[in-house]
């Protein structure tokens, strides 16, 4: 017999290694793709640019002027069918950010490259972070104050202690102003409500015999309600007052077209000069400017502003979905695998466990509407509520429906985990357990369970990924655009489970789709974006770290 | 079946099977197996694979309960009582009928707990008791000066030997009445076997000790009383040393001659 020689490479497997090996380093170059995508726009967002100004050409030598922030350039070549000019020239153009939407009309614009005659970077350019109508850009002029002199920029360590100092007590001030009005008036608004409760409860339990006791305790919650109302119109003048005290002064600059512009210092919550900044100052903003992304809560229809009521409403509807997700894919697991018969049934009750992690989310949340919310919860308004009735309670979208409502959808990863972890503890061990007089039940619990700890905390950790970045079924069962206060706050009973939220995961949506100024939201898709990764990031590296130390308790190769 | 009970030994009889089959489902496993073991002896079940020695050993703590749609007829007795009676937990008799099984199953905790695992499921919590239960454990299966330092340790960083001798330590700790050991060094190198084979030795002065074995060499080195099953019938019983000297059924002789098996 003659060894033949191997003719093609087809038998040897060769080619199919290749196309394996490229099947996963595709899927891998896509997802690094995009977190390197994620990661440089999200962060981009915080790092403080230079402001530029731009010179137009034009045939008179007296060009318009643009003063911005370079955000993007790009080719424009493929386009030019639909343009007048075609010369063959590539076409490119630049958009920059010039702010001071309330005077320029719009805040973004496009500059063809070839009309720039010159961009240059001046050092005195002011760039203010407000209240409302984003940022504003200019060379700053002078400070206006009531009954005082201006104080003109020449003046220079007069005009920048002056503006620090401006800024600070303004900021401060609307702190004040803000916690009168939303954490005190609130308060009030929350006690007068209770009264106007029990009032009507009162009053439409004792229509008929009308006892002495109950017209007692009316009059008595009028006087209350009386001293309530009192407090209220003073925080109510305090706050007025104070809204008075905020206007007064201004900062005058120019604009890159020559118009003078007077803002309200009142409005200023933050300035820098861009273009001063040395690498560790602009390092320092970065960082600054995340703190407060991170800190503050949205403005201006959420395009302005920081994230943390979305951040913090994610955090605790992915742990409170976590709590109740675990110990009942769990028990259900431990039902199945160890308890149940195994037969067609106990079968078949597995095959729609796993298709049902298959069905759309969106499925979920209609369900999770009509059974929490419409049925539960109605239900609960009905024996608990009532008095409040018709402004529902727990009969609306709220925390905790959407937590159980993702715990329903996630169940299943949890159970297919579970029952994976219980399986891989071997017989020899059971009967070891069985054999020093342990009940099936001590057997699983002191035994198997713990064993299998680290399989469940995979499940787990499966879960909360898909949680934590679920959208649809939120948008039926609780989440908001903007929320007035978090889940959990000050006021009693502190969690407040029928409260809707806010979720990272919306507010994309929200900004990118849905917001007036999507160009202006777009920074802050991205940013959110990230923050959204990082969050269901740290989560599982959590439940990882967790597991890993499970694994080591449990020291061995074995499980 | 004709069984020879020499009488020669004064100890008592511990375990009563009478008349005892088994089943697994349609499977007949055991065919009415007679056998009475005495007290604080050490008793070898001897035979090739699949003649139900092992069966017949997991059925005194039955724990072939576990497997689905096996049955038995004929009654297993424990100092005369029924093994099967409806009135006795199970719990309780597999605490007065400690197992030691064929590949050493430490549980994945710490030695201490390990060995403790039995007076925790029956709630006992006092510490200063069960640390003498573990040091009185661990010095009776000979594992104490080996581990007395590292009591919090994980049982699986443990050698298959100790391993082995802790699984028997966790069995005692319980103070059972009879310990049965299926194949217990059949996964062992020598040293090790010959560790447990002289702590079986020991153990021999408390507890009633019931052994499978594939190895002949090993049932006349540890057992006083040797049964010989074949095809789920015992074919003999008798004192291991007549039993290997003097056989008195053909079956037997070829077999510990190693003509089949």
């Amino acid at each position: 017999m003659r060894l033949k020689k191997q003719k093609n490479s087809q038998a040897s497997g060769e080619p199919m290694v290749w196309m394996t090996a490229m099947g996963l380093s595709m899927g891998v170059l896509m997802i690094l793709g995009l977190l390197a995508l994620i990661f440089y726009k999200g962060l981009e967002v915080f790092w403080p640019k230079h402001v530029a100004e731009i010179h137009l050409k034009s045939e008179d030598g007296n060009g318009e002027r643009l003063l911005g922030e370079i955000i993007l350039q790009r080719d424009r070549s493929s386009h030019k069918s639909s343009n007048e000019n075609d010369e063959g020239s590539p076409l490119r153009e630049t958009q920059i950010f010039m702010g001071n939407k309330e005077v320029l009309g719009q805040a973004f614009r496009f500059v063809e490259q070839d009309k720039i005659k010159k961009t240059s970077y001046p050092e005195s350019v002011i760039k203010l972070e407000r209240r409302e109508y984003g940022n504003a850009m200019g060379f700053p002029q002078a400070i206006y104050q009531a009954d005082q002199e201006l104080i003109p920029l020449k003046k220079t360590e007069l005009f920048e202690k002056t503006l620090h100092q401006l800024v600070k007590t303004y900021n401060a001030r609307w702190e004040e102003i803000r916690h009168i009005e939303k954490d005190q008036i609130g308060k009030i608004n929350y006690e007068m409500e209770e009264l106007e409760l029990e009032k009507k409860q009162l009053e439409e339990q004792n229509t008929a015999a009308k006892n002495a006791q109950a017209k007692n305790r009316l009059q008595e919650l009028e006087s209350s309600q009386k001293t309530l109302q009192e407090k209220y119109q003073k925080l109510a003048d305090q706050a007025k007052k104070l809204r008075e005290a905020q206007q007064g002064a201004q900062l005058e600059i120019l604009l890159a077209n020559g118009q003078s512009h007077k803002i309200e210092v009142s409005q200023i919550l933050e300035y820098y000069y861009p273009n001063q900044l040395s690498t560790w100052g602009r390092v320092g903003m970065f960082f600054h400017k995340i703190w407060l992304f991170l800190s503050q809560e949205p403005r201006e229809a959420n395009t302005e502003g920081g994230v943390f009521p979305a951040f913090f409403g994610t955090l605790v509807m992915t742990l409170l979905m976590t709590i109740v997700v675990v110990p009942f894919g769990v028990m259900a697991a431990i039902y199945l695998k160890e308890y149940a018969k195994q037969g067609p049934l106990v079968r078949t009750v597995r095959i729609a466990v796993n298709n049902l992690a298959g069905v759309p989310s969106i499925v979920f949340g209609v369900f999770g509407m009509g059974f929490f919310v419409y049925m539960v919860g109605g239900t609960i308004d009905q024996l608990f509520f009532s008095n409040k009735l018709p402004t529902p309670t727990f009969g609306t979208g709220g925390l905790l429906w959407a937590s159980l409502t993702l715990a329903l959808m996630t169940v299943p990863v949890v159970i297919v985990a579970t029952e994976e972890a219980l399986g891989a503890v071997s017989q020899n061990i059971r009967e070891g357990a069985l054999g020093c007089g342990a009940s099936k039940w001590q057997m699983i619990q002191k035994i198997i369970l713990p064993a299998s700890a680290p399989g469940i905390l995979t499940g787990a950790i499966l879960a909360m990924a898909r949680g934590a970045g679920e959208v649809a079924p939120l948008m039926l069962v609780g989440v908001v655009k903007l929320a007035p206060t978090l889940p959990i706050n000050s006021t009693f009973p502190y969690i407040h489970l029928d409260q809707k939220f806010m979720h990272l995961g919306f507010h994309i949506y929200d900004l990118g789709f849905q917001s007036p100024d999507s160009e202006a939201a777009k920074p802050i898709v991205f940013a959110t974006t990230l923050l959204l990764i990082l969050l269901v990031l740290v989560l599982n590296l959590g439940a990882i770290i967790l597991r890993e130390r499970l694994r080591k308790k449990y020291a061995s190769g074995k499980f | 079946m004709p069984v020879e009970n020499s009488n020669q030994k004064l100890n008592p009889t511990i375990i009563q099977i009478e008349n005892f089959s088994f089943f697994y489902g349609k499977n007949q496993a055991l065919f009415d197996i007679d056998l009475s073991i005495p007290e604080k002896e050490v008793t070898a079940l001897i035979g090739p694979s699949g003649c139900g020695k092992s069966t017949l050993l997991r059925s005194i703590n039955r724990m072939n309960d576990l497997v689905d749609e096996s049955n038995h007829r004929g009654r297993i007795l424990i100092q005369d009582q029924d093994i099967h009676d409806t009135q006795l937990e199970v719990i309780s008799l597999r605490k007065r009928v400690g197992m030691v099984f064929q590949k050493s199953n430490p549980f994945p905790k710490s030695i201490y707990e390990n060995v403790v695992f039995g007076l925790r499921i029956a709630g006992k919590t006092n510490k200063n008791d069960l640390d003498e239960v573990v040091e009185r454990s661990l010095k009776a299966s000979a594992l104490w000066d080996e581990v007395k330092d590292r009591l919090k340790d994980s049982a699986l960083g443990l050698s298959g030997g100790q391993m082995q001798r802790l699984c028997i330590a966790r069995a005692i700790a319980n103070q059972p009445e009879v310990l049965l050991m299926d194949e217990p060094c059949s996964a062992l190198d020598p040293v090790a076997t010959a560790k447990i084979e002289s702590l079986i030795h020991e153990l021999k002065k408390n507890y009633t000790i019931v052994i499978v074995t594939h190895n002949m060499q090993q049932a006349s080195r540890v057992s006083d009383r040797t049964a010989f099953l074949y095809m789920g019938k015992l074919i003999e019983y008798d004192e291991t040393e007549t039993l290997f000297t003097n056989p008195k059924q053909q079956q037997t002789e070829d077999y510990i001659t190693g003509r089949f098996g």
